[in-house]
């Protein structure tokens, strides 16, 4: 308990180091301005949120392959925190577009992939709690999210295989793309904070699943007495 | 310092999400760890 909150005191500080250095240490962007401090918070968002849904995707591999509970649960919490990362780039994305582009959403490549991404999830987590018996459940939705996967390499590559209203990659972009270096640091650190944040929601949620599974079994006990 | 009231509306937004989700892991948490010893204690008195 002690290490618990330990860690959620790290992870607090990180993500207070991160917001200071994305208000007060990034220079001002010479064509948004002021506005486009949320990139640190969106972008490293929207990175950790796909870091989640890779690890969920293998974690729902190894399921498959060995059929281990602990790894239900692994992609179960993973898929959990991936939505949470993608809900916050659905709702500071439009708060950072509405001045810049004067409308809060459009139906380009990016954006729509992204909200199919988060759909796919929420189906994920949806298909859980139809199906009974943890074993079936288990591997339905493993398959259910190695197919939802498909979508994140969809993401990535749209600002880079089709003309967005959304802005051109920062990373992999090809010539003109890119950040000034100071842009760069604390870009990186904020991904950093943004990842010490999901490793501590997938450890809750974790512990969470496996007080889970533990009841069910003593509930199955208790009702066969 | 244009459009600063929309940053911070951002920024308490993401933060207020990864909140929230946080207390309501920790809240499900709890339930259920209370109600696995309700069940084992129901089930102490059965056998």
């Amino acid at each position: 308990m002690k290490k618990h909150a330990l860690a959620s005191a790290v992870v607090f500080l990180l993500l207070g180091a991160a917001a200071y250095g994305a208000l007060f240490v990034a220079p001002t962007e010479k064509t948004m301005g002021t506005i486009q401090r949320i990139f640190y918070l969106h972008v490293s968002s929207a990175w950790t949120g796909l870091t989640a849904f890779f690890i969920c995707f293998l974690a729902n591999l190894v399921y498959v392959w060995r059929r281990e509970p602990r790894w239900d649960w692994l992609a179960v919490s993973a898929a959990e925190v991936g939505l949470v990362f993608t809900t916050v780039v659905l709702v500071t994305g439009p708060i950072w577009a509405h001045p810049v582009w004067g409308i809060w959403w459009t139906w380009d490549a990016r954006l729509t992939s992204t909200f199919v991404l988060w759909l796919l999830y929420i189906s994920y987590l949806l298909l859980r709690t139809l199906v009974e018996e943890p074993d079936r459940r288990a591997l339905f939705s493993a398959l259910f999210g190695i197919f939802a996967f498909i979508d994140v390499p969809l993401v990535f590559g749209s600002i880079r295989w089709w003309r967005t209203q959304h802005p051109q990659p920062v990373v992999m972009g090809g010539s003109g793309s890119g950040l000034e270096p100071t842009m760069w640091y604390v870009l990186l650190f904020s991904w950093g904070a943004m990842l010490s944040l999901m490793a501590l929601l997938v450890r809750a949620r974790f512990e969470f699943e496996a007080v889970r599974g533990e009841t069910d079994l003593v509930r199955r006990e208790a009702e066969g007495v | 310092m244009k459009n600063l009231n929309s940053v911070f509306a951002a920024y308490l937004a993401g933060w207020g999400i990864f909140f929230l989700y946080y207390i309501s892991i920790a809240r499900r948490t709890a339930a259920l760890r209370e109600e696995i010893e309700r069940l084992k204690n129901s089930l102490k008195r059965a056998k």
